[in-house]
């Protein structure tokens, strides 16, 4: 007797994740398309670092790749969540809101350029804190003048996931494409266990964490926009459909309107129920919340 | 010192404004006035404690949810009453103790409240509204990004109990394993990591730093002296670009930043290779 086991589809997917922010960079890109820009081997690191006995990286943990996503001009910046937690510096926002300037520069001059950050990151480095908290404004600002003309298409793939002054960058980002291990939020968990106790939130409850903060969640409530497999193939088909799609009408933050009701529509004696926030922010909204 | 965050920003809406209540529909924690500056009107924003907020973890002068999308907001609204005439001054009172650390703001996407309201601050500067943070008290983490940090121009009053920093204290060291000594004494010899409004400034973020007598108590001399140095800094910001990259060109910055200037003029040379 003979039985025919077909393979699970998963057993053929490339983790998106298992690679690091380099590759990740270069499986988003047309192949052959693209260049790294102030690459390790120009080995601008961080001065800060060295001072306080900590080993920086010739890259200071940002790549910045330029080159063609479905043969539009475009430049992904991916932080390396395994240096210092993809964490902020001096250098590694220089590189990427000059990156953000120049893909504007060329927006302007009609060269259309999109941005695709890969975002694995907990914020600010706090080795190199004002400075950081600076590089982020600025990050900030830049993104703003770009998406006048051309999308920016955040991903956060995990698992640092993307946390702090970052997670603002991604809020006013055009698109947020997620995966299920992927976690997207303001202030991690041990943060707002060690401010506001452990009652407030159980930093040690992974389960709590991945239903407010987790990729499915972040989908489901409508302030990401897909979810999206630890699939290097499926995700660069997502950032390519955004490229394709252009700009939307409106940015998610621009919808002053739309979420101060829903804030003020919300019962805040208790705790907020993550599923049921699902259910009346973007099934009932669905409409209002159209983009 | 008024020792609690937010006290003093209110004291100063108070003295530039004449005002010291929301507008009708506000939540009680964010003043907006429009108010005289020089010949102009200009609008103030200030985050205020507010102790019955809905909010249990935005009580004490944090930026939550409620003040994100209320700063929005309002700024925006100054934006479309503006759009075809002179596009007044956002002074941004800045005196707030972080941005909201809590369950229900996680949950409802904090991270999007407070990106509204930078959005809000941003496109009124690209727009041609001179933005003005006056920092009189504590500027911390995502709470400045929220509400100053987007400003054409940064003033902030001189003053030991004046901090503009990534994190408190107390945070940092226990999040980079340090204790808060030897924070203080790291912050001595690494001017970004500094709590001290002098190590700050010498960054080159700041376009003024102001030395006011007996800062929680304003008087009329220092009224005056205030109004006159946002005047100054209104008529700079007009003069100025509408981006941030004076922050780059500062003397500060020249020397503070080499690092980042080199790796941005790097950038620029190697993208146009093509």
């Amino acid at each position: 007797m003979s039985t025919t086991i077909a393979a699970p589809a998963f057993v053929n997917r490339h983790s998106f994740i298992e690679l690091d922010a380099r590759a990740r960079a270069q499986s988003l890109m047309d192949p052959g398309s693209w260049r790294e820009l102030v690459g390790p081997f120009d080995r601008i690191e961080s001065p800060w670092l060295p001072l306080q006995g900590i080993a920086p990286q010739s890259d200071d943990g940002c790549v910045v790749l330029k080159g063609t996503i479905a043969a539009a001009p475009s430049v992904v910046i991916a932080l390396e969540g395994g240096f210092q937690a993809g964490s902020m510096g001096e250098v590694s926002g220089a590189k990427m809101t000059a990156a953000l300037d120049l893909a504007t520069q060329d927006s302007q001059k009609g060269k259309k350029t999109t941005a695709v950050l890969l975002l694995e990151t907990g914020g600010v480095r706090l080795q190199e804190a004002n400075l950081g908290l600076a590089a982020i404004a600025e990050v900030m600002a830049s993104m703003l003048v770009l998406r006048e003309h051309a999308p920016i298409i955040t991903v956060i793939a995990g698992t640092v996931g993307c946390f702090g002054g970052l997670a603002l960058a991604a809020g006013l980002s055009s698109y947020i494409v997620m995966t299920r291990e992927a976690r997207l939020g303001m202030n991690g968990p041990e943060v707002i266990e060690q401010e506001s106790g452990i009652e407030e939130f159980d930093a040690s409850d992974r389960g709590l964490i991945w239903a407010i903060n987790g990729g499915e969640q972040r989908v489901a409530m409508g302030v990401a926009d897909e979810l999206v497999l630890d699939d290097a193939q499926e995700i660069a088909a997502a950032v390519q459909s955004y490229v394709k799609a252009g700009l939307p009408q409106v940015h998610r933050s621009q919808q002053v309107e739309l979420y101060r009701r829903r804030i003020a529509a919300l019962d805040t004696s208790g705790q907020i129920d993550p599923l049921t926030l699902r259910q009346s922010w973007n099934n009932k909204s669905r409409e209002e919340g159209k983009r | 010192m008024s020792g609690q965050v937010g006290l003093r920003g209110k004291v100063w809406f108070q003295a530039l404004t004449g005002r010291d209540c929301p507008l009708e529909g506000d939540p009680g924690s964010v003043l907006t006035a429009d108010a005289t500056l020089g010949n102009e009107t200009a609008r103030f924003l200030c985050v205020v404690p507010n102790p019955a907020a809905r909010f249990p973890c935005a009580r004490r002068g944090e930026v939550g949810l409620e003040e994100s999308y209320t700063l929005a907001m309002r700024v925006r609204e100054a934006i479309e009453q503006d759009a075809n005439g002179t596009k007044r001054p956002l002074i941004a009172i800045v005196d707030i103790k972080s941005q909201a650390y809590g369950r229900r703001e996680e949950t409802v996407a904090i991270f999007l409240a407070t990106a509204t309201a930078a959005d809000a601050y941003a496109s009124a500067r690209m727009k041609g509204h001179p933005v003005i943070a006056l920092v009189v008290g504590q500027a911390i983490s995502g709470g400045f990004l929220t509400h100053g940090y987007q400003a054409n121009r940064i003033l902030a009053f001189d003053g030991s109990d004046v901090v503009i920093h990534a994190m408190h204290k107390e945070a940092a060291a226990r999040i980079t394993l340090r204790s808060v000594a030897d924070l203080d004494r790291l912050g001595h010899q690494i001017a970004p990591m500094s709590y001290d409004i002098h190590d700050f400034a010498r960054l080159g973020l700041l376009h003024e730093l102001l030395h006011i007598a007996d800062p929680d108590k304003p008087s009329p001399a220092t009224v005056a002296q205030v109004q006159k140095s946002l005047m100054e800094a209104v008529a700079d910001a007009r003069a100025g670009s509408k981006d941030l990259s004076h922050r780059l060109t500062s003397e500060g910055a020249r020397e503070m930043r080499k690092a980042g200037l080199a790796a941005r003029a790097l950038m620029e040379e190697q993208w146009h290779h093509d």
